[in-house]
């Protein structure tokens, strides 16, 4: 039987929550390990910047906060349309499980550039076309989050959560997007996948060791979350009392 | 065709729908979400008249000056085509400089002159050390002499011709 259904083994709940309990500390430990790589090659080893100076440095929480918030959004959405579709329980608990940090990444993208606005551009806030629509994400991430929770019965707030998600994620292109769309005070990308980067190699590397540090940080910490959803959703199923019964005797 | 293949069908049918629809909103709103307008177009007289608006470009070299009352910067914005110059009373941004971006906001006095209320920088995606900046720099400062030297001695003997 696992043998056959291989790649639908792991979307039964029961085999689910114990490899992603396995799966936990592994990313854990990578997000530590490349999070104090990231941080030492951004703080200490990577030069001043010739125009920003020091301020520049906000790049390293800033740029992967942003990238996070937007990727965080599409995996939702995709998890969205497969649970809209086929009608999978697993699907829906992992765009829950993933909202409060798409959230937090929202947040500490608007927050750290505010900061780093007022002395580098002279203003906090710009309504500009990058700001807004990163605002409308995180409206967007709220708005799921408070959508979901108003609606008692689970299958349903994933529908109508899901039917949220994929509305929002026509704003992600907007986002990513807008500063070549519009004049923008945001400045351009320094980083595409079709140009080769417009940073020093040391400040490239510590933003993208930060990267990375996020994106598994997001994986243990949404991995954690959708153990506990898992638990309380499936709480009067056979395979919890069974587990549970296991780990009192 | 099984329900469930139906029912992706029909969300990406909806996901293509409103792709075109924000697509044309954007597309009718585009003056207003651009957050400034270039000289050039201020010149073409698309600039809102007793209507605060902002304007963004290059602040030209060696146009910025202090005035006589000691708080009123002036400077010029250029957007390499035409110029126009502003009055700002304020403290500038510190990375407002001559030759980077900016943008100001404010209203168009009489004499075609920008009175601006908000100075912000815009700067540009290139992070370097302050060494490699000036190895850049010097690069290109090498190439414009060497093309300034390479055009006055093509221009060189030509002249002397004409002028016998």
């Amino acid at each position: 039987m696992n043998a056959r259904f291989h790649l639908y083994h792991y979307a039964s709940p029961a085999t689910f929550y114990p490899l992603a309990g396995k799966l936990i500390p592994v990313f854990a430990a990578l997000a530590v390990v490349f999070g104090l790589a990231g941080l030492y090659l951004g703080l200490l080893v990577a030069p001043t910047d010739f125009q920003q100076g020091e301020g520049y440095r906000i790049i390293f929480i800033h740029v992967p906060a942003s990238w996070m918030s937007m990727f965080i959004y599409l995996v939702m959405a995709f998890w969205a349309a497969i649970g809209l579709a086929f009608n999978t329980r697993l699907s829906g608990m992992m765009a829950t499980a993933l909202a409060p940090t798409g959230a937090l990444m929202a947040f500490l993208s608007l927050w750290t550039g505010a900061l780093w606005g007022k002395p580098m551009w002279g203003a906090w806030w710009v309504w500009d076309a990058r700001l807004t629509s990163e605002l409308i994400l995180l409206f967007l991430y709220i708005g799921f989050i408070a959508l979901q929770s108003a609606i008692d019965d689970p299958r349903r707030a994933d529908k109508a959560g899901g039917v949220l998600l994929l509305v929002g994620v026509v704003n992600v292109p907007v986002i990513y997007f807008s500063v070549k769309w519009w004049n923008t005070l945001h400045q351009g990308a320094s980083v595409s996948l079709t140009q080769s980067p417009s940073m020093a190699t040391t400040m490239l590397w510590g933003m993208l060791l930060m990267a990375l540090c996020f994106w598994m940080y997001s994986i243990a910490v949404a991995l954690m979350r959708v153990r506990t959803i898992l638990l309380e959703r499936e709480r009067h199923t056979e395979w919890v009392k069974e587990m549970l019964a296991g780990e009192t005797k | 065709m099984k329900t469930r293949h139906k029912r992706l069908a029909l969300i990406g049918g909806a996901l293509v729908i409103l792709g075109v629809i924000a697509a044309l909103v954007l597309n009718a709103l585009n003056s207003n979400i651009a957050l400034f307008i270039s000289p050039t177009e201020v010149a073409a007289g698309k600039a809102p008249k007793e209507k605060v608006f902002r304007i963004g470009g290059l602040v030209k070299q060696g146009s910025l000056a202090r005035q006589a009352d000691g708080v009123t910067v002036s400077f010029v914005v250029t957007d390499n085509e035409k110029d126009l110059t502003v009055n700002y009373k304020g403290i500038l941004p510190d990375l407002f400089k001559e030759g980077k971006g900016v943008v100001a906001q404010g209203k168009l006095a009489g004499d075609g002159l920008f009175v601006a209320n908000e100075v912000l920088a815009k700067h540009d995606e290139n992070y370097m050390p302050p060494e490699a900046a000036k190895a850049v720099g010097d690069a290109h400062a090498r190439a414009t002499a060497a093309k300034q030297a390479g055009s006055a001695s093509a221009t060189g003997p030509a002249k002397p011709a004409g002028a016998n």
